[in-house]
């Protein structure tokens, strides 16, 4: 039988199945951060539970940690206690944490793949949505909630049902400035914020193969905004290559092995999938959401859409109160609006390439005095390859802040936030209500599109801007 | 964790599309280190004025709304984060039962795990009990998950799938991992059966 990549995956790990059981599936890789374990470690406790397999745990600090600073204590007393009993469980039960002074600490899902900890094949969870970011390497990624953080610590297994599957399949060739993340927001457009509900999707077609993996991992790090279980690609050359000599990825004398049998992993030629969507690549273009949803999504040079551009009652409603919190009127191009920040930064894009292309755009530039911008990168090493490069030099020329890495104003737990009203182009991945600070308004871009904003004070189309 | 068989309860309608678990419970939030204790903060930026007192416009604030243990809304209902501190401040709340057109998945399972009944109804079935519910504030609904049903003194009466495992379950209030214990054995021997053939798995510092 012609299997799907999914399929294939799924039945290397299926531990136990029965009848009007949910079947279990092994993890591989249990990924880790200070807000969604400590409640599992509580229970682990409780219930007088040992950690099943500690060696297939990586855990760092990310979401409440300071991004500048890093040398004094963390000022929230809360916050410190959250990072402190992450580091007191990861001693307790012997873990690998890389804490917020580890050279290689950085944002979870920056630093796993940096760290060759993801490989093709695997099932990796987190206590985190983003975990659908390992996906790009062509494992089944997803995220999970604490209970079930606390399942895997006991068992290395969860119940799970299986998905459907969903083929989106993108055709052509990129325009220059469009990205992956471009690719990512307009896919969301078509089919919406539940439009992967219940599905696992695979990406295809020979925008992903020209891909980068870190065009990958921002492609499939948003498969959770779509709704969907996991985003996955299929494993290639260039996954190899990016694995091979990685500090975590099979040992030289398993590597031959191990790639013959990643090779095994892609879709049967003719595998039947659930659905399929197809995206032509060549009608992507700069992508800016203009609501408050990532599904609220345009391309630069279209108008903000209002009411009586949707028929459903649901959709009329919610473009209202997007646009009353936006504070943005139907018809207006996204050019006009001024904004008051910029945030390059957060599991999406935060890697070096998104430094670099950021860079390129900033080199020789002066940010608008209105605006404040910052760039965080996602992990240390991406910090210290951006500084070899000369890229933190060009940053703080043109007048951004070049920060300590972190999740930072992605989710403003850690004091990095938006005032009320206040306005932010965003490389990040949720344009959620209050998710950037309470009364904050994120327009969600790519790298090269938030540099320019910086620059410009305003959108700009990447494409005709110089 | 708390079984949940047959709950009659007072029904809150918060109708809207999308709500996130950035919305449910926000990030200030996440920080603490226990699992209780959430209720107090759900729904805050809605619930709460900047001067700290309550919105008098948001829906759960409504007199008629107070004490209410079931949660009728709109569609893709906790999308957004993984947190699962959302359903523990939902339960802490007050909510035992949700009734909604679709979830999001991580959310979805959330709810089992707490002892929250996410109950799927067909949007146009929703939108009586919505009709129902504004037409007569205060109303009482009955979620009976041995007959899968839901029902109102108004008459109107709908009946939802669920799967059968999860059912048995919460309607014991049995834990998953006590369950995936039992198969250790089992667990082991994939284990085992792993190690050999993809030894470069098992190689990790
Ligand atoms: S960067 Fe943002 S989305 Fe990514 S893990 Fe951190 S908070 Fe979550």
């Amino acid at each position: 039988m012609k299997k799907t990549m999914y399929q294939k995956i799924w039945d290397a790990h299926l531990v136990f199945e029965q009848e009007g059981l949910t079947p279990l599936l092994y993890v591989d890789r249990h990924l880790m951060h200070e807000v969604t374990s400590p409640q599992a470690f509580e229970g682990l406790r409780q219930r007088g539970a040992k950690i099943h397999r500690p060696e297939a745990i990586l855990a760092t600090m990310d979401h409440c940690i300071p991004t500048i600073h890093r040398d004094q204590p963390i000022a929230d007393p809360i916050a410190a206690k959250q990072v402190q009993t992450l580091e007191d469980n990861c001693e307790v039960n012997g873990l690998l944490l890389f804490n917020m002074h580890s050279p290689s600490n950085g944002i979870i899902h920056v630093v796993a793949p940096e760290n060759g900890f993801t490989h093709p094949g695997m099932v990796v969870v987190c206590g985190d949505s983003h975990t659908a970011t390992h996906g790009a390497f062509g494992a089944l990624a997803f995220g999970i909630g604490t209970s079930e953080v606390e399942h895997v610590l006991t068992t290395q297994t969860l119940p799970q049902k299986k998905s459907k599957t969903l083929r989106i399949e993108v055709k052509g060739k990129l325009g220059a400035g469009v990205t992956s993340k471009d690719v990512t927001m307009a896919i969301i457009g078509k089919i919406g914020t539940a439009g992967g509900t219940g599905f696992v999707i695979e990406y295809t077609g020979q925008v992903i193969r020209e891909m980068s993996m870190e065009g990958r991992m921002t492609l499939c790090n948003m498969a959770i905004e779509a709704g969907a279980k996991a985003g996955m690609v299929a494993p290639d050359e260039k996954t190899f290559a990016y694995l091979h000599s990685k500090k975590q990825a099979p040992s030289k004398e398993h590597w031959e092995k191990a790639v013959a049998y990643w090779k095994t992993l892609p879709s049967d030629e003719g595998a039947v999938f659930d659905q399929t969507v197809e995206i032509d690549a060549t009608q992507i273009k700069p992508q800016v959401t203009w609501g408050t949803s990532p599904e609220q999504v345009i391309s630069i040079d279209q108008k903000v859409p209002g009411e009586a551009d949707f028929s459903d009652p649901g959709k009329k409603l919610a473009v209202k109160n997007a646009l009353e919190y936006m504070g943005l009127k139907a018809g207006q191009s996204l050019t006009e609006v001024a904004l008051d920040w910029v945030f390059i930064g957060s599991c999406t894009n935060s890697r070096i390439e998104d430094m670099r292309a950021a860079a390129q755009v900033a080199k020789g530039k002066k940010v608008n005095p209105k605006v404040r911008a910052i760039v965080v990168p996602g992990s240390y090493p991406v910090k210290v390859q951006a500084e070899a490069e000369g890229l933190d030099k060009i940053f703080v020329a043109a007048g951004f802040e070049w920060r300590e890495p972190g999740c930072s104003m992605c989710l403003a737990m850690n004091g990095d936030e938006l005032k009320p009203g206040e306005r932010c182009a965003s490389t990040s991945n949720r344009n959620f209500e209050g998710r950037q600070g309470k009364g904050g308004r994120t327009h969600l871009v790519s790298p090269e599109m938030a540099a320019a904003a910086a620059l410009a004070g305003h959108f700009v189309d990447i494409r005709t801007w110089n | 964790m708390e079984a949940f068989t047959r709950l009659t309860g007072l029904a809150a309608l918060l109708n809207r599309n999308n709500i996130d678990t950035d919305q449910i419970i926000a990030k200030q939030f996440l920080k603490k280190t226990e699992k209780t204790g959430y209720g107090q903060y759900l729904f805050f930026d809605w619930r709460y004025l900047a001067d700290g007192s309550e919105n008098p416009e948001f829906e759960l604030n409504q007199k008629t709304f107070r004490g209410s243990s079931i949660l009728v809304t709109g569609d893709n209902f906790g999308c957004g984060s993984s947190r699962e501190h959302a359903p523990w401040a939902l339960a802490d709340y007050g909510f035992r039962a949700i009734i909604a057109t679709s979830y999001a998945d991580i959310f979805f399972n959330n709810c089992f795990k707490n002892g929250i009944l996410p109950v799927l109804l067909q949007a146009e079935q929703r939108d009586q009990l919505a009709a129902e519910i504004t037409k007569n504030p205060g109303v009482n609904l009955t979620v009976d998950l041995e007959k899968q049903e839901v029902t109102s003194p108004g008459g109107l009466k709908f009946s939802f799938e669920i799967d059968n495992f999860r059912k048995q379950k919460l309607l014991k209030g049995l834990d998953d991992i006590d369950f995936s214990l039992t198969l250790m054995d089992k667990i082991k021997a994939f284990e085992n059966k792993q190690a050999k053939e993809l030894p470069w798995l098992w190689k990790t510092t």
